[in-house]
């Protein structure tokens, strides 16, 4: 757990991902504050400040009582948020490491090909 | 959030030296604090005076708003368990641990027990008789089972190996999510507590340096490495805290980030890079350390 940035902003990241692979499917119910906070061994507090994220954002909802869902629609919204970063995520990186290494755009579709056909 | 300790203009004077100088702070009810700093900052000098077991020189501290000098209500809700804690001779873990009940009302004996079981402490042993690391055990026994309001460790964990480090840690996040409280950890293991602490405090040469949440310190500094022109232009007007240099090529710690300065800087190729919690004290207390663990002291 620890790319440099704030951990409560892994932790929103770490469920993000779990949506939008699956493993944590639309309705279903999340891990508790405490739980998260064991499994990665970081205080409650930065937990919290995590999963308070992604209820503001309307990707979790929270039944009073009873814990945190993972919101209707939620799946789909994660991934045109993340098709909307790909561009400056992946693809200008990777046009700036083919440049420094000579590699120009033709090239670089080229070399995707051939591994996406493999 | 409320506060639970408070210092104002604290001072405190031995003959000629000045180990805690004119500090102010708050610590938020039920968080866990770092307080870190070098050896001879005033760290141990501060948990004194919050402990009511020294006198300020001048200014205060104090805890739920009351002085905690021989002050019974907020000395039952302490309990600070120090590096280098004495015991009766003859004393064994046990009745350390049968003694603990007069002291803290909220002792919890079976959770004592486990934690006993678990740090594989011989209870049964006289205490002169224990290795560093079996009477640190104790001591992070007490702590934890004490479920005092207000929790002090200085430096507890000597002798221990990583394995009980990691116990002491473990359990130490469990028993703060079931019952929260007030928990202040001094330490040099930084890196090891980084995650466990909401807020640090950082001290040296006896004032605060560093009075912040964790997340924001984290946020807060970066390395941009890289050609040394590129990177002088990407931090040139950013308080730059540290610079090392290879050739032509320079990694510098910069201090206030922001997400523009890190686009800017991927967008010139440049390496952005995290700084730990434990480099960003070292580079701001004032370079090199003098010395590494005193763990295995």
């Amino acid at each position: 757990m620890d790319d440099g940035r704030p951990i409560f902003l892994q932790i929103a990241e770490l469920v993000e991902r779990q949506i939008i692979d699956g493993s944590l499917p639309e309705g279903a119910q999340v891990p508790s504050i405490n739980e998260f906070a064991a499994f990665h061994r970081i205080n409650p507090a930065t937990a919290l400040k995590g999963i308070t994220l992604l209820v503001d954002a309307g990707v979790l909802y929270k039944r009073r009582g009873i814990g945190m869902f993972v919101a209707d629609g939620a799946r789909d919204r994660l991934i045109s948020e993340r098709r909307a970063r790909f561009t400056t995520e992946y693809v200008r990186p990777l046009l700036r490491e083919g440049a420094a290494l000579g590699l120009d755009a033709a090239a670089l579709i080229d070399l995707i090909r051939k591994e996406s056909a493999s | 959030m409320t506060t639970i300790v408070e210092a104002r203009g604290l001072t405190k004077r031995y003959r000629g030296i000045t180990a805690v100088d004119g500090v102010d702070f708050q610590l938020a009810r039920n968080t866990i604090t770092g307080l870190l700093g070098r050896n001879g900052a005033g760290k141990t000098t501060l948990m004194h005076l919050l402990t009511g077991q020294e006198f300020a020189t001048h200014g205060s501290i104090t805890i739920a708003g009351e002085s905690p000098v021989e002050n019974p209500r907020v000395l039952q809700h302490t309990c600070f368990i120090k590096e280098s804690q004495r015991y009766p001779d003859d004393f064994k873990p046990k009745h350390v641990f049968a003694a603990a009940p007069g002291f803290f009302p909220n002792w919890d004996a079976d959770f004592a027990r486990e934690l006993a079981a678990e740090l594989r402490l011989p209870v049964d042993r006289r205490i002169k008789k224990l290795s560093r690391g079996q009477l640190s055990s104790v001591g992070i026994i007490v702590g934890l089972a004490s479920r005092a309001p207000i929790t002090i460790f200085d430096e507890p964990y000597l002798g221990l190996d990583a394995i009980a480090r990691q116990a002491f840690y473990d359990r130490l996040l469990a028993d703060y999510a079931a019952h929260p409280r007030t928990i202040i950890l001094s330490t040099h293991l930084i890196d090891e507590v980084a995650d466990l602490l909401e807020h640090a405090l950082v001290i040296d040469n006896g004032r605060i340096l560093i009075d912040s949440p964790v997340d924001a310190l984290r946020a807060h500094a970066a390395t941009i490495a890289g050609p040394a022109e590129a990177v002088e232009r990407a931090v040139a007007g950013l308080d730059v805290i540290h610079r090392e240099r290879l050739g032509g090529f320079v990694s510098a710690t910069v201090a206030g980030i922001t997400e523009q300065v890190t686009a800017s800087a991927r967008a010139a190729g440049l390496e952005v890079g995290p700084v730990s919690l434990q480099q960003l004290i070292i580079r701001q207390t004032g370079g090199t350390p003098t010395e590494h663990e005193e763990v295995t002291r």
